[in-house]
């Protein structure tokens, strides 16, 4: 059979984000598979050079919109370790508790992409509509959906009131008993585990040669979390269990992250808990001693690490950040050879690359100039009223906000 | 405290003389330590294959003035990271790939090639990372002495 290659990309096959693939195709099947990255180099690195410390959290935090708690704490703890602060307890709960609805938000993110990547649209809708309850609490807490600047150097820009713990409290409530219907999903719905069986599979041998990282990497059967392994925030102190799986396939992939969001809600109990009274944060220098540190962070997609060299000023001398997905791609070759050509979007999304997405209003320009905007009730409204005229009634099922 | 740390530093020590006295451990965990780089190569591969830092976190590059320093950070299952360094002088920018050792370097060492103008050896022919393709030849952004103004004379 003749072998004929085809570019897919920089267009992304599945999400929103520039990376492009040469595939050298044997019928419908992927003989060999090319990445080629690079599309969304911002220079974030070089850029911190040139800003204070304080400016580089803010930085640092927009290198990605999903898991960007991960990168700023990724980023403290390597000024924090190099100019010898300790950080108030209190903090350092409050910065596992962020990062911890984080990797819930975006877990569901994650579960409904695939859900829309294999034509189960109503896993999109349900993931999606879940996933609010958790923004919402972000927001509650931090003021934002994503970015939260929540973390300072030495501790964290904002404290948790009892209320507020108590509307988390509230909030995992109803997270979990969706998350329990998602396991039970991923362990008995016979289309959806058909559907991802040994696809894109990555066996544990190859994870461990190429180094693939995270959800993937447990996937495989292979034991490794850095909230266990290298304790940072108030990882030491919870009780948590490391999620792994043997498919080594997007089914295993799948089974991980949803079984993490039940650990996830395991561990904010228990920092709500246990969370001291005190500060929030401690008095750091604006100028940095010369040194270095590294730190390591398990964001949702696998290991976060950063490097930072100071020289003794007010500016970095070098930060250098390797953010997960840069060492799953290492593998997605592998991946993807011996696999379907419609399989390719699944088998991409399914080690979660990220992209952005703070949008949530809308705003309405007409031809006239006019402004006008919807606010999510209204937006809501406006959706149901389109419907009705259709001659599509939401009244009385599920969908309609309240009864279920 | 610090007994695993230590531990490993003797043995890199006992197994390479010059190494002795050389490392630093800052915190829990972490271990630092400068490689001449006669004998980098052999150092990474018995850390690797004896010590078992099986894990390559990433490479970090820099400019450190007077020449180019690379970091190879790598970790054990029990989460110790040894931070091995390697430095070569700015007029001879080469240094041997570590593919053989860890197959996920491979962004790693493009992204150095790029970013810093270094030569890795052993290192496959390949599309730029992360710069693009139409990228001007000789421009390395992570060098201090790189000027972002000088692209735009370029065109």
């Amino acid at each position: 059979m003749g072998k004929f290659v085809i570019p897919v990309g920089p267009q992304h096959p599945a999400l929103e984000e520039p990376e492009s693939f040469s595939l050298m195709l044997e019928g419908e099947r992927v003989a060999a598979a090319n990445v080629t990255l690079g599309y969304n180099h911002r220079g974030i690195e070089k850029a911190c050079e040139s800003r204070t410390y304080i400016q580089d959290i803010y930085l640092l935090e927009r290198i990605c919109g999903i898991c960007s708690h991960a990168h700023s704490t990724c980023y403290v703890q390597t000024v924090e370790d190099v100019a010898g602060l300790e950080v108030p307890k209190r903090a350092l709960y409050i910065r596992s508790l962020i990062g911890e609805l984080e990797r819930v938000h975006s877990h569901l993110l994650w579960l409904g992409i695939a859900g829309h990547e294999i034509g189960f649209e109503s896993l999109f809708m349900y993931s999606w509509k879940d996933r609010e309850v958790v923004m919402d609490i972000l927001e509650l807490l931090t003021g934002n959906r994503v970015n939260y600047g929540m973390n300072t150097v030495g501790g964290v820009r904002r404290d948790i009131t009892p209320e507020q713990a108590q509307d988390v409290l509230k909030a995992l409530v109803i997270l979990e008993e969706k998350t329990k219907y998602y396991i039970q999903l991923a362990n008995e719905e016979v289309t959806l585990i058909d559907r991802l069986q040994g696809v894109g599979r990555l066996s544990k041998e190859d994870v461990l040669k190429y180094g693939a990282t995270g959800p993937v990497m447990r996937a495989a059967g292979v034991s490794r979390d850095i909230r266990k392994d290298d304790p940072y925030a108030a990882y030491g102190e919870l009780d948590f269990e490391v999620i792994t799986d043997t498919h080594a396939d997007v089914l295993g992939r799948t089974v991980v992250r949803v079984k993490e969001l039940m650990e996830s809600y395991k561990m904010i109990r228990q920092i709500l808990k246990q969370m001291p009274d005190g500060p929030i944060t401690v008095r750091a220098p604006k100028k940095i001693p010369a040194g270095e540190a590294v730190s390591r962070y398990e964001a949702p997609r696998g290991e976060d690490i950063h490097y930072l060299r100071s020289d003794g000023t007010d500016k970095p001398d070098r930060v250098k950040v390797r953010a997960p997905t840069l060492a799953n791609l290492a593998a997605i070759s592998n991946m993807l050879e011996g696999g379907y050509l419609a399989d390719v979007p699944i088998v991409i999304a399914a080690i979660d690359p990220c992209f952005s997405c703070t949008d949530r209003a809308i705003k309405v320009v007409n031809a006239s100039g006019g402004e006008s905007m919807f606010d999510w009730e209204g937006l809501r409204r406006y959706s149901i009223d389109w419907y009705r005229k259709q001659g599509i009634d939401m009244k009385g099922t599920k969908l309609s906000r309240g009864e279920d | 405290m610090l007994e695993k740390e230590n531990q490993v530093l003797s043995e890199l020590a006992g197994k390479f003389d010059c190494l002795s006295g050389k490392g630093v451990v800052p915190a829990q965990r972490r271990i630092f330590l400068d490689v001449p780089e006669e004998i980098f190569p052999d150092v990474l591969k018995y850390a690797r294959n004896e010590l078992k830092f099986v894990q390559l976190c990433t490479i970090t590059g820099l400019d450190a003035g007077d020449c180019f320093q690379f970091i190879y950070h790598i970790a054990d299952d029990e989460g110790t990271l040894l931070n091995l360094k390697r430095s070569v002088p700015k007029d001879h920018a080469v240094i041997t790939s570590v593919l053989d050792s860890y197959n996920g370097a491979i962004f790693y060492e493009r992204e150095l090639e790029d970013l810093l103008g270094v030569k890795v050896e052993g290192l496959p022919e390949g599309r730029h990372y992360p710069l693009p393709d139409n990228w001007p030849q000789g421009q390395y952004p992570q060098r201090k002495d790189w000027d972002p103004e000088s692209l735009s004379q370029i065109k």
